[in-house]
């Protein structure tokens, strides 16, 4: 266990660097690929590993590849989905700013199992440092010859650029993506078609993760049988997982997928335990869309066994009693937290960031925020609690994308597991008026006793 | 050609046509509401969600059911689909969610609303929605502009159906400065620093527009809609895109108003240019063909100027009748 891949030489000084990179055995997985492989030789490579979507939906990403349309005469894609802007998740931005090489060896020997001749990195508005970091290498690669034409001497070229968004979080979804590439408003695209199919420029598209692309250099190097040995099951390999919250040590941390929870949250590698030492009260595993889950359900599941940091283990029990791997946005909030309130910001982000296409999602996300709002501020009544329940399960499944969904989970979640404190925000709105009511009193509630 | 089952209803239609084309072709209960799909508009549908059906049977070959509700009018069959529309209460329990949605920032204002009578929102909310609102917060709200000189947009009563931005798009000639600004329930349809929109064919706008958010400058609050009488007219258009066939919405002797003739579904059967529809406002700019028969059910199809047609064609049978009598003697 503790075994890293993609971070293990973030702290070699210069890393950043090619010739450090390089150095450190990087682009040996590209050559080796390019010089001595076939590309559905990569992508049935990829297929072994067992590598999942590292975005949030965990898709297997050789699956993903051999959905291409090999038959169209069109040019193919490889499009990474850097616009990393789930609340909570940071670890491609880690990823990026210290090894940007990691990426563009990715991106080469993806593309050359792919077939596409150009790629493109699209990075959200916000990292702007990250996009000179990224441009300064990937003029270095060019520099070398590892990007360009006649790579490693091959008849094998390929041209990455980096786009850089707007700040539009739908821009995240892999269709609004595209569209924001292709220059039009960033609204998500009718499926099908899926990229695939028909993507950008309604040619074959592959739209992949910064950490599912950096990984397969590492897949390439120990092959995938080898990867697939690491993690438990479905899950495998290693997984960047961003912790923030009410924890001592907050940062990006690689684990090994198959960890426990607990391990992940009190042990001194990683999260380092609750701040102050105060108690847990409520985890969310895999960045703000997924279910929230209160202290007596984090380590243990419903049947009372260990919760793994697995895509299955979080999700097991559905979504009664469990959650979602998600992007690795791990936030932790202690007892001196308000979920109320915190519920009401999340509200407040969906609702800022729908795009406004599909009614369900436009409308309810705006509706949910305002009746959280008063439920926070105190004057919400009883009806408001089983108002948004409703509200929250008409929009979930009914929208063009998933952002609807996205926006329903975490308030449904909170109120599933944490009613009690909705009701008491109703109950006692003199009390809820001070915005920090919870930071001076831990609000009790029979879950905490639970623990 | 793929067999589909549709509320136990089976249809044989083409292959690649969508669920709601097919219900459609039979017509009736079975066909599912559809606020922003527009058959004459390409990439229209799929947005407002009110057309959602549930496919309990993928194909004869994937009989799987699809996991979610899913857009009739973008899905296309399959053969052996099984589709539920009306007989799902999960579907109606849905749409209905859907029409709240689309109502809660609507101003409801179908009082003073020219659209009222022949609107789509309006009788959707008569099948589908609720009585009262659930919604107890501030209803959004924007000023009142002119797109070009002739159309007036209420943003209040705009669900965003796109359909008019696909009519710049591809009827008006490519005007690309109308479109949508900003995002989320914020979003409003806007042209280009509110640049007026002078394309010959702009004032399709108007007739694909579902509710009341734009409306014609020459006609507006000229007359409530089941006040006046739809007739066939057409004339010999200068513009060689335009058919000049039209109907004219009369008062007396009046003309108010001029649309493009509507179908059952409350889509235009051809476009018409702005000159038929704004400025030809004379009875003797037009040769009227007789009484408009209109399908869409609404107050103005409860009209009662339809059995004008049936009374002249009695006349013409019983003249023929006289005049064969008067043969025979």
């Amino acid at each position: 266990m503790g075994r890293k891949l993609l971070l293990e030489h973030v702290n070699v000084p210069g890393i950043e660097t090619l010739e450090v990179y390089r150095k450190m055995g990087g682009y040996s997985a590209a050559e080796k690929a390019i010089k001595t492989m076939q590309p559905d030789d990569i992508t049935e490579e990829v297929k072994k590993s067992g590598l999942r979507g590292r975005g949030g939906a965990g898709f297997p990403a050789g699956m993903k590849w051999s959905f291409i349309d090999k038959k169209s005469e069109k040019p193919r894609y490889l499009v990474c989905n850097a616009d990393e802007s789930e609340p909570g998740t940071f670890k491609d931005r880690y990823l990026m700013e210290k090894i940007p090489h990691a990426l563009i060896e990715g991106m080469l020997v993806s593309s050359f199992a792919l077939g596409a001749k150009t790629s493109y990195i699209y990075i959200r508005g916000e990292y702007f440092y990250v996009l000179r970091i990224l441009e300064k290498a990937i003029e270095e690669a060019y520099a070398a010859g590892l990007l360009g034409k006649n790579i490693f001497g091959t008849d094998y070229s390929l041209d990455v650029h980096v786009q850089i968004g707007g700040g539009a979080y739908i821009c995240g979804e892999e269709t609004a993506l595209l569209e924001s590439l292709e220059g039009k408003r960033g609204n998500p695209r009718m499926k099908p078609p899926f990229p695939a199919i028909s993507g950008l420029y309604a040619s074959p598209t592959v739209v992949n993760n910064v950490e599912t692309i950096a990984a397969v250099p590492h897949i390439i190097n120990i092959t995938g049988d080898e990867y697939a040995k690491i993690g438990v099951g479905r899950s495998t390999g290693t997984k960047l997982i961003s912790a923030s919250g009410h924890i001592n040590n907050p940062g990006t941390y690689e684990i090994e997928l198959g960890i426990t929870v607990e391990e992940f949250i009190y042990s001194d590698k990683y999260c380092g335990g609750i701040k102050g030492g105060r108690k847990i009260k409520a985890m969310i595993a895999g960045g703000s869309s997924v279910p929230i889950l209160p202290a007596h359900l984090i380590t243990k599941t419903a049947n009372g066994e260990d919760r793994l940091m697995t895509y299955e283990s979080l999700s097991d029990g559905g979504f009664v009693s469990g959650t979602m791997l998600g992007s690795g946005g791990f936030i932790i909030l202690d007892e001196t937290a308000c979920v109320v309130r915190h519920t009401w910001t999340l509200a407040r982000f969906y609702h800022h960031e729908s795009c406004g296409q599909c009614s369900p999602c436009r409308e309810g996300t705006g509706w949910m925020e305002k009746v959280l709002h008063r439920i926070e501020h105190g004057h919400g009544t009883m009806k408001d609690i089983d108002l948004l329940l409703d509200i929250a399960k008409k929009i979930e499944g009914n929208t063009i994308c998933p952002l609807g969904d996205a926006s329903a989970w975490p308030i449904a979640s909170a109120i599933r597991h944490f009613r009690e404190e909705f009701e008491y925000h109703i109950l006692n709105p003199e009390k809820v008026k001070d915005p920090k009511h919870f930071a001076h009193e831990p609000f009790v509630s029979s879950n905490v006793e639970n623990a | 050609m793929a067999k589909v089952t549709i509320d136990g209803v089976e249809m044989e239609v083409p292959d690649g046509t969508t669920i709601l084309n097919a219900a459609r072709s039979v017509g009736g209960d079975i066909v599912p509401p559809a606020m922003c799909y527009y058959s004459k508009l390409e990439g229209s549908g799929g947005k407002c969600r009110t057309c959602l059906v549930k496919v309990s049977q993928g194909s004869t070959n994937d009989p799987r059911p699809m996991p979610k509700l899913v857009p009739s009018c973008r899905t296309t069959v399959m053969d052996g689909m099984v589709v539920e529309n009306i007989t799902s209460p999960e579907v109606l329990e849905a749409r209905k969610g859907v029409v709240e949605f689309l109502l809660i920032n609507h101003p409801l204002d179908c009082p003073i609303c020219d659209q009222a009578g022949e609107c789509d929102l309006q009788n959707l909310g008569y099948k589908h929605g609720a009585a009262a609102t659930r919604y107890e917060e501030e209803r959004r709200t924007y000023k009142k502009i002119d797109i070009g000189d002739k159309i007036k947009l209420h943003m209040d009563r705009c669900i965003l159906c796109y359909r008019c931005t696909y009519v710049a798009d591809q009827v008006a000639d490519g005007d690309r400065c109308h479109g949508i600004i900003n995002r989320g329930d914020h979003a409003e349809i806007s042209t280009y620093i509110e640049k007026a929109i002078d394309s010959d064919f702009s004032g399709n706008m108007i007739d694909v527009c579902p509710v009341g958010a734009l409306t014609d400058k020459t006609a507006r609050f000229g007359s409530r809609v089941w006040f006046t009488k739809p007739m066939d007219a057409h004339r010999d258009c200068e513009n060689p895109k335009c058919s000049g066939k039209v109907v004219v919405w009369e008062k007396g002797e009046e003309i108010l108003r001029v649309t493009g003739r509507k179908d059952a579904y409350h889509e235009v059967e051809e476009f018409i240019c702005n000159t038929c529809r704004f400025e030809k406002k004379k009875v003797s700019d037009w040769v009227i063909e007789g009484p408009r028969h209109i399908n869409n059910k609404s107050v103005i199809s409860a009209n009662h100027y339809e059995h004008l047609k049936d009374i002249k064609e009695d006349i013409e049978k019983y003249q023929k009748q006289v005049a064969a009598n008067i043969n025979k003697a």
